[in-house]
């Protein structure tokens, strides 16, 4: 009899026909576009065919193919389970299996003690992701592939989930980096997610076997895997089959006739009903009236057809369109573009430009400015007169189409900006961080999955008679509901108006975070090219219960702002480019490394025909700047540089013992203590080196939680490090408590500072002769530690006497003690100057660790960069009385911050503000981040938080910081 | 600059207390955390004149209030249990004049301890400032006039908690194997109704009559009729809401039964000993109030006396599981991970899953929430040590969240599960094979 297999995946179903042998007759792969039932009838029905009157064995296999499986009582195989079979049956002596699918990815040890990895609730890294990136880069996969094998360097894109990814990728490609080198670097992000998130701490090693579509279809990714691996892995003949073969192979494979099993099929309907929500539109006649209200409403904005006087240019070169408009002096609207900017803007803005002034030969354009991710670079190119950060651009077109507006939502490609307008002016900005969910590109990346163009896919949704209930969430978890709604038989309509009011959900409750939607304002305007779809507008005001205003151009507000910004601020300082410097204009792109400090920042040179250039990539002002930079006053360099002075590694203690302290979490304030506990006790001390990512990716195989914090996973880097160092020692003590400062109700670690030496101990390989302290301490109560480090030396076995132990933990504390003072100091310092000499003041407020260069990707020097001084939390804490706070202020480095905050907030002075940097995965900061705001607010002042992970973009970043200078200024 | 008069004073709220006269007037809103358990606990309140009411709304509305009242980085135990309580009270079906609300906490370095704050937060945000929030912990008991836990009381709770326990984990022993559908529950129903009615009349409470109680309990499941099936051993371990609660885990136990599964979560009292030993060893380690240290060896001696009887009353069935006891566990957790971790669920998680795993159930399902920052540590932290030391362990981790997807979490599950049933048939042709080679 033969024997069939069936592996129903998230983008395709394939089949696989064995013979009693086990051999493989006869297979078939093909996509689904969520059509489970027909296409498995189709299959079925082939089959049949292919061997009339024979009755088979079947089972399924696959994600999506647990509902169909148990509601027509078919035998259902676990997937992973299933590919277990296969290999045993087909590659019995392989012991590691790396599978990726279209949205999972597997790493399975069959050698030794049996171990199954799939990725959890975070699924970056998948085969969809790599089809999201094509998309990005407008190229199939199969050319993506080929532009990586053609690569010369790597950029890094941070690999924990392909929303993070994406925000690595657009700004590379905005800035002008070669195609081939970020394909190439997208493959390796995926190897990485894959080794990071799956290995857990287990050795990939041995016969290794690749398995599934993208490791069949893309020999890059691949090579990729065996570079970083050091290893060489095989991809089998039909590696696309083997969950197929093994729902084939196993025993609980059914007796079916494939002609009767299809007709079942055929008639199948979803049992289960997926959670629906109310219809956007009851009737047509509904949304006739709904569109006639915007159609109205719109109006605000003229349009006119023929250059007036003086015109003004405006150009928004966003994530993933280019816009530009001209304006007059009344601000009609004129000559309009809208395109997606495939990667490149440049030739996008020459053309628009040329046809411009080949049209127009006698147009006067008096001024010029530009917004958006390409701002700098286009203002180089072009000559264009100035540069405007987006949400101003926004905030004044929105201001000139509706005075009276307190609202602004606009929902572009990649990021929803919203700003509460007070007073004539922006009040609070709430930017999405590091989350692209809800924005055009994840509707437009859902319709191109399934089949459609987004307009095709938006209108569909506005009839959908229950719109699927997906929650309001990331795109990886969204994958997965969606999934889940197309197995209980929903529709693309109600998956696509499903789809606009999760997106709307995403804007009000992840990114504004409002508790009460019907409160945002009474003149709400939205923008942005996601309006422009009728289901994600009718979502919304539905939403929020009220009607809001939609300008006719709502996609194009950015650039008209922009064009109304220039007429203002454009003093003619540039000159635009003309027709003539058009027809010459040339544009290179070349890259380098700039090595002007130890970030080694990798550069993309663009260089223009009018002798401009552009430099993207860097982290700092360094490699553009060409006199030398005027003094920072930067307390996070200062504290930085303080603690390298204990990180010299001498030997002070020649034939004695070297203790090793990793430079991770708490030890960013601690250093010095221990530093000097150890030094005293006649120590030698060896500091782990300085963060960066390959000191990352040294230890990311050990780590165990793919959803801890970035500083955390840094840790196993740095025990790497320290492992190379040949140290005796090495000294990670666990710390329920923290220091006490009399802030707070209690001085608590958060759990993974207090606990994380556990899970090193538990996770890394440390050789034998090399003794882990990880022992339980409290620096807290003077009068008791030595006695205590006695014991935890001694738990070791490793005896100090208490005599010695008290007399250098009063060295210690006295140098820890220094610390902070030298930090307080050195802070009241800065303040003075920043007053003298009227600079804005920022107070960057996170923990201890943010001072690292690689968790904080030179946010400070940033900050220095447009003009302001840079005081740390815990330099400013002290200067306040402790007081009531509204949450449970229990943890000493999160006291700090409510401190510092209530400070700033306390201050009076516009000028002096703060800026919460805020790890990715901090599950305490849920907490600090609204009660920071609340301080802040009700003192009228701004809150500007900055979530930071492995991400290396400070694209965002920096329009949330000009954002905040612009404002103050305003004020 | 703002005007002065338009800037609030604080950006604090009012935290109304909970008077004397509101014990008559007000009912008070529990989230639903333990099933069985909060039953009983109910009732303790009723007897000393609180009227106490368990929500046990559920669904996605529940949940979609819990995300517009919370930070949606909150770990999802506060989601839920904050959503029940906000979602009946934005309901209508409670005058939010007449309502207070409980939290019942755990204390320490977890987040989890600023649930409180959070849900005063979300009831300023809707408008709701006069509606009193309770705290009920361990560490620290909110003293409020109308709101006194008596220590007669406390000792009454934590002996509803024990009868929780065993009913509990006799219900997951008997349940899968029961002939007639529903008799379990029967016993379940009956003795709910029997001990609500012995704590009207103050009893059951207390030494003999506890005891008693506690043997005729397990009499009555031992007497459900019960047929000889295989099904496949599971434990359940992990964050302590969401691994008990149906709202929180979707459904967990459910899903196993309906996969032919027997299951065994680990009741309350090991955490309540865990508490105990976390005073006890914060003394150890960092030297702390003489006062914590005797009330936790006061508490951990009545525990101890408990745990007793638990273990007499079962040792009578060879067919029951009998409860390991604390030291043991303690000993067990000691060759995992250091006994200082005490946030959270601490030590305590993978002990017990090293408990489980003696105890014969070697799949394990560690249900925790998405980012929950003591799990880093001790459940995915822990893992790899557990299996060196137990290499049949079977051990699934599962994140639970409010967009984490029902099919992504049973498919991990299935996952464990078809590796379990290798492991079974493995055996049995083991065992088959010694047979045969003796005949």
């Amino acid at each position: 009899m033969k024997r069939i297999g069936i592996d129903v995946g998230s983008t395709t179903i394939k089949c696989a026909v064995l013979d009693e042998t086990g051999k493989l007759l006869h297979s078939s792969y093909e996509r689904h576009r969520a059509c489970i039932a027909p296409m498995m009838a189709a299959i079925l029905r082939e089959i049949a065919k292919k061997y009339p009157g024979e009755t088979v064995s079947l089972a399924v296999s696959g994600s999506a193919g647990m509902g169909v499986a148990n509601d027509l009582e078919l035998p259902f195989v676990q997937e992973v389970y299933a590919t277990r079979l296969a290999v045993l049956e087909k590659m019995p002596a392989t012991d590691t299996v790396i599978e990726l699918g279209g949205e999972d990815a597997k790493i399975l040890f069959l050698g030794g003690s049996l171990e199954v990895r799939m990725n959890g609730t975070c699924a970056g890294g998948t085969g969809a992701f790599i089809d999201q990136m094509a998309e990005l880069m407008s190229v199939t996969p199969e050319e993506m592939e080929k532009l990586a094998e053609q690569s010369e360097k790597l950029y890094t894109i941070a690999s924990r989930c392909g929303v993070f990814a994406k925000s690595d990728i657009q700004p590379l490609l905005n800035q002008g980096a070669q195609k081939k080198d970020v394909a190439a670097s997208i493959f390796y992000a995926v190897v990485n997610q894959t080794v990071a998130g799956l290995a857990q701490g287990r050795e990939i090693a041995g016969n290794l076997l690749y398995l599934g579509g993208p490791l069949t279809f893309f020999p890059y990714l691949r090579t990729a895997f065996d570079n970083t691996l050091k290893t060489k892995g095989v991809c089998p003949e039909n590696s696309l089959f083997f969950v197929a073969m093994g729902a084939a192979l196993s025993p609980n494979a059914m007796v079916v006739n494939p002609e009767t099993l299809a007709e079942k099929v055929e008639c199948y309907q979803s049992k289960t009903a997926f959670a629906g929500c109310k219809p956007l539109f009851e009737n047509p006649a509904e949304y006739e009236a709904f569109a006639d209200r915007h159609q109205k409403d719109s109006r605000g904005i003229r349009e006119i057809t023929e250059p007036n006087g003086e015109m003004f240019l405006g150009i928004d070169a966003g994530s993933t369109t280019v816009k530009a408009v001209l304006c007059d002096r009344e601000g009609n609207l004129f000559h309009p573009m809208y395109l997606p900017n495939s990667g490149n803007p440049i030739p996008l803005i020459r053309k628009y430009l040329s046809d411009l002034y080949a049209e127009f030969p006698n147009i006067q354009i008096a001024g010029s400015a530009v917004t958006g991710y390409g701002e700098a670079m286009i203002q180089n190119a072009f000559g264009v007169g100035c540069g405007v950060v987006e949400t101003i651009a926004h905030y004044t077109a929105a201001a000139h189409f509706c005075p009276e507006v307190d609202f602004i939502l606009d929902i572009g490609g990649q990021d929803i900006k919203c700003f509460r307008i007070r007073r004539g002016a922006i009040d609070s900005i709430f930017l999405n961080e590091a989350c692209s969910s809800g924005c055009g590109s994840f509707l437009q990346t859902f319709a191109g999955v399934l089949g459609f163009t987004p307009e095709a896919f938006a209108k569909q949704a506005l009839f959908a008679k229950s719109p699927v209930d997906l929650g309001s969430r990331c795109t990886v978890f969204m994958n997965s509901s969606v999934k889940q709604a197309q197995k209980d038989g929903a529709t693309v309509a109600d998956i696509s108006a499903g789809l606009s009011v999760s997106v709307v959900k995403n804007a009000l409750y992840k990114v504004i975070r409002c508790a009460d939607p019907t409160h945002l304002g009474n003149h709400i305007v939205v923008q942005g090219g996601t309006f422009l779809n009728d289901a994600v507008l009718r979502a919304f005001e539905q939403e929020i219960g009220k009607d809001v205003l939609r300008p006719s151009v709502a996609g194009l507000m950015g650039a008209y702002g922009a064009a109304l910004y220039a007429m203002e601020h454009d003093k003619g300082e540039n000159r635009l480019i003309d027709a003539q410097g058009l027809k010459n204009f040339t544009h290179e792109v070349s890259a380098m490394t700039c090595n002007g400090c130890q970030n080694h920042c990798r550069l993309t040179v663009n260089k223009f025909s009018n002798g401009k250039r552009y430099v993207a990539g860097n982290r700092c002002e360094k490699p553009i700047k060409t006199e030398k930079s005027s003094e920072r006053f930067d307390l996070y360099e200062y504290k930085y540089e303080l603690l390298s002075t204990y990180r010299k590694n001498e030997i002070r203690h020649p034939g004695k013992k070297t203790v090793g302290l990793p430079m991770v979490l708490n030890f960013y304030e601690l250093l010095p203590f221990w530093w000097t506990m150890f030094d005293t006790l006649g120590y030698n001390v060896a500091v782990s080196g300085e963060s960066n990512h390959a000191l990352y990716v040294k230890g990311q195989h050990t780590i165990p939680s793919d959803t801890v914090c970035y500083p955390a996973k840094l840790a196993h880097g740095h025990i790497e490090d320290l492992l190379e160092k040949k140290i005796d020692l090495l000294f990670y003590p666990g710390m329920s408590y923290n220091v006490e400062e009399g802030y707070g109700t209690n001085h608590y670690n958060c759990p993974v500072v207090a606990y994380y030496p556990s899970v090193i101990g538990a996770n890394v390989k440390l050789p034998e002769n090399v003794t882990f302290v990880n022992g339980f301490l409290s620096l807290a109560d003077r009068r008791v530690f030595a006695k205590h480090f006695v014991r935890v030396m001694g738990e070791k076995g490793i005896s100090v006497s208490l005599s010695e132990a008290k007399k250098a933990a009063k060295v210690a504390y006295t140098a820890y003690d220094e610390y902070m003072e030298s930090v307080r100091q050195k802070g009241e310092e800065y303040l003075k100057i920043a007053k003298q000499k009227g600079m804005p003041i920022i107070v960057l407020s996170g923990r201890p660790y943010h001072i690292d260069p690689e968790i904080n990707h030179g946010i400070d020097r940033l900050l220095c960069d447009l003009g302001a001084v840079v005081v740390t939390e815990d330099s400013v804490a002290r200067k306040v009385q402790p007081f009531q706070t509204t949450v449970l202020n229990q943890w000493t480095y999160h006291s700090r911050l409510y401190s510092a905050a209530k400070y700033v907030a306390d201050s009076n002075d516009p000028k002096l503000n703060l800026v919460q940097l805020v790890s990715f995965g901090c599950g305490v900061d849920a907490v600090t981040t609204d009660e920071v705001r609340a301080i802040l607010e009700c003192r009228g002042k701004l809150y500007t938080q900055i979530k930071i992970d492995e991400i290396a973009n400070l694209g965002a970043v920096k329009i949330r910081l000009r954002s905040l200078f612009a404002v103050v200024e305003n004020k | 600059m703002a005007k002065q008069k338009k800037q609030p004073a604080e950006h604090g709220f009012p935290n109304p207390p909970f008077t004397k006269e509101m014990k008559a007037t007000h009912t008070i809103l529990a989230p639903d955390i333990f099933p069985i358990h909060m039953l009983l606990i109910s009732e303790i309140f009723g007897m000393y004149g609180y009227k106490f009411v368990v929500l046990h709304d559920s669904g996605k509305q529940v949940i979609q209030k819990g995300l517009e009242q919370l930070h949606n980085d909150m770990c999802y135990p506060a989601i839920c249990t904050s959503g029940q309580q906000l979602y009946a009270l934005a309901s209508g079906e409670y005058d939010p004049n007449k309502v207070a609300l409980i939290q019942f906490q755990t204390g320490g370095g977890c987040r989890a301890s600023n649930y409180i704050w959070m849900l005063r937060k979300a009831l300023h945000n809707m408008g709701m400032d006069q509606v009193p929030v309770l705290s009920l912990s361990f560490s620290k008991i909110e003293k409020s006039s109308g709101f006194r836990i008596t220590k007669l009381m406390m000792m009454k709770g934590i002996v509803a908690v024990m009868y929780g326990d065993m009913l509990m984990l006799l219900k997951n022993q008997v349940k899968p194997y029961e002939a007639n559908p529903g008799d379990t529950q029967k016993v379940v129903d009956h003795w709910v109704a029997e001990l609500t009615d012995q704590f009207r009349r103050n009893r059951g409470l207390f030494g003999k009559a506890f005891r008693k109680n506690m043997q005729d309990i397990a009499a009555d499941f031992h007497a459900v009729k019960r047929r000889n099936v295989k099904k496949t051993k599971v434990g359940i371990v992990g964050e302590i809401y969401v691994k008990y609660s149906p709202l929180g885990n979707n459904g967990l136990e459910e899903f196993l039964e309906s996969q032919n599964c027997e299951f065994m979560v680990p009741g309350v009292l090991g955490f309540f000993q865990f508490m105990f030993d976390n005073q006890k060893t914060d003394r150890k380690l960092y030297g702390g109030t003489i006062r914590g240290a005797v009330v936790a060896k006061a508490g951990s001696a009545l525990m101890r006396k408990v745990e007793k009887i638990f273990i007499e009353t079962l040792r009578q069935y060879p067919d029951f599981v009998v409860p390991t006891p604390f030291s043991h566990i303690c000993e067990l957790g000691d060759r995992v991970i250091g006994r200082g971790v005490k946030m959270g669920e601490g030590w305590l998680l993978p002990a017990e899953i090293a408990e489980l795993l003696e105890k014969g159930y070697e799949n394990i399902i560690c249900a925790q929430p998405f980012g929950c920052l003591p799990n880093h540590i001790v459940a995915k932290g822990t893992i790899r040590t557990l299996r060196n030391l137990y290499p049949n362990a079977n051990i699934c981790p599962v994140d639970y969240d409010a967009g984490a997807s029902k099919v992504n979490q049973e498919n991990r599950i299935k996952l464990m599960l078809a590796l379990a049933q290798e492991a079974e048939k493995k055996q049995n042709d083991d065992q088959s094979e010694k047979r045969r080679a003796s005949v």
